[in-house]
């Protein structure tokens, strides 16, 4: 979608992409949000968050006005779940994928998403999670994270686009001029990759 | 099911990439069967990864203030949870994510007859795919047919064998055209399955064929 990443001037003149807030600074804004509103965190995590939102989102298909409108949307939840954002579950980026997520698939479905619901009395009963069980989720979006750089560029964008793009294989098929079956193949060879260097999470 | 091919229906779950009926299915997998969560947890995880490595998209300058407008505004909780579904007594348990489809219980349906096995359509409202319940009697036969698209299964009750396994509660099958199949109900239970097809059953038993192009399953 070719967007361009924000730039500000260092202090000699050169230009370089801002600043990234760290994993534990985000966390801990988030607590503040979860525990107290606090607005300013809110208004941080919305900065860093908040912009990839709204490119999440403008893959789907929507225009800049309509992403615009469900970035808001993604947050207003963000800000009235905070409380039950549990780092044990997964990192904080994850949680916020998966409130964008669902928020995609109800505009494009106009339906609710069936998810899983953790009060199902027919749910079978979870592991219980173990002590630093919230360090380690981070640890492992970023192991992921790793993961993902390391794959052959050409899978990586396959499954960028499997994620982001609402594409059809054949569609993702065309946009990159390959066979369905390449597509299908090189997906699953960076699945099998992934399995092998996250050490078969399952 | 393959592993593999189970990874990627829980792939696409979490890249959220599945049609509404599919979705359903691996969403009352997940309620059934707490061993696909940890891979599905990672599928999740590579979303988040790969949103925090997006190009950002920069936001209206304003975006925050309001937001803040709105949220001044929208006081109290987003949304009363949805009242719980009591399953009617004896009926088989549903996992949550399909009883939201099927509020009044299985009771509720309407169930057809076909034999010894019974049939009821949910109404997903997902054109190009149909999603029915069906029941099995112990020992029964599930219709015997080919089908031109997908058609997933999922267990819920009970368990069934054709010529690929045994699939028993919260198990998923997976078959396209290639094959022709014969699930079986297990001798000592009835079984329960939820199936999603995406082009009509083509019926392939003997005298069944001869309907093939009147019967609407």
């Amino acid at each position: 979608m070719g967007l361009v990443h924000p730039r500000v001037r260092g202090l000699n003149g050169e230009v370089k992409p801002p600043e990234r807030p760290n994993a534990d600074t985000l966390l801990a804004d988030m607590r503040a949000v979860a525990e107290r509103g606090d607005w300013v965190a809110f208004n941080r995590l919305f900065t860093f968050y908040g912009e990839r939102v709204k490119a999440y989102l403008r893959h789907s298909g929507v225009d800049d006005a309509a992403a615009e409108d469900l970035t808001q949307d993604v947050f207003s939840v963000v800000w009235r779940r905070a409380g039950q954002f549990d780092p044990r579950q997964g990192a904080l980026a994850t949680w916020i994928f998966t409130i964008a997520r669902n928020r995609r698939i109800d505009v494009l479905r106009r339906e609710r998403r069936p998810a899983p619901d953790p009060t199902d009395p027919v749910l079978a009963p979870e592991a219980p999670i173990q002590g630093d069980a919230a360090v380690e989720a981070e640890e492992m979006k970023e192991r992921i994270k790793s993961a993902v750089a390391d794959l052959p560029p050409e899978q990586a964008d396959l499954l960028r686009a499997f994620y982001f793009d609402d594409k059809t294989h054949v569609g993702i098929a065309d946009e990159f001029g390959l066979p369905l079956g390449t597509v299908k193949s090189r997906l699953r060879l960076a699945l099998a990759k992934l399995r092998v260097i996250l050490g078969r999470e399952r | 099911m393959n592993p593999s091919t189970l990874d990627e229906l829980l792939l696409a779950h979490a890249a959220g990439r599945l049609p509404l009926p599919v979705d359903l299915l691996v969403a009352s997998h997940l309620t059934l069967r707490p061993e696909s969560r940890p891979a599905h947890a990672v599928f999740e995880q590579l979303g988040g990864a790969l949103l925090e490595e997006i190009d950002p998209e920069p936001l209206d300058p304003k975006a925050f203030e309001r937001l803040r407008d709105r949220l001044d505004r929208e006081t109290g909780p987003e949304e009363a949870p949805a009242p719980p579904v009591e399953p009617s007594a004896g009926a088989p348990a549903l996992p949550a994510p399909l009883l939201a489809y099927v509020p009044e219980g299985i009771g509720g349906l309407r169930w057809r007859r076909y034999g010894r096995i019974a049939e009821a359509v949910l109404d997903l409202g997902s054109p190009g795919f149909t999603t029915r319940l069906v029941r099995a009697e112990p020992g029964a036969a599930l219709f015997r047919h080919t089908h031109e698209g997908l058609e997933a299964t999922l267990v819920l009750e009970g368990a069934y064998r054709d010529g690929t396994g045994r699939y028993g509660p919260g198990d998923i099958e997976l078959a396209d055209g290639a094959v022709d199949h014969r699930p079986t109900a297990e001798p000592d239970a009835p079984c329960l399955c939820l199936t999603v097809t995406s082009a009509p059953l083509r019926l392939t038993g003997r005298f069944l064929r001869f309907l093939n192009p009147f019967v609407r399953l």
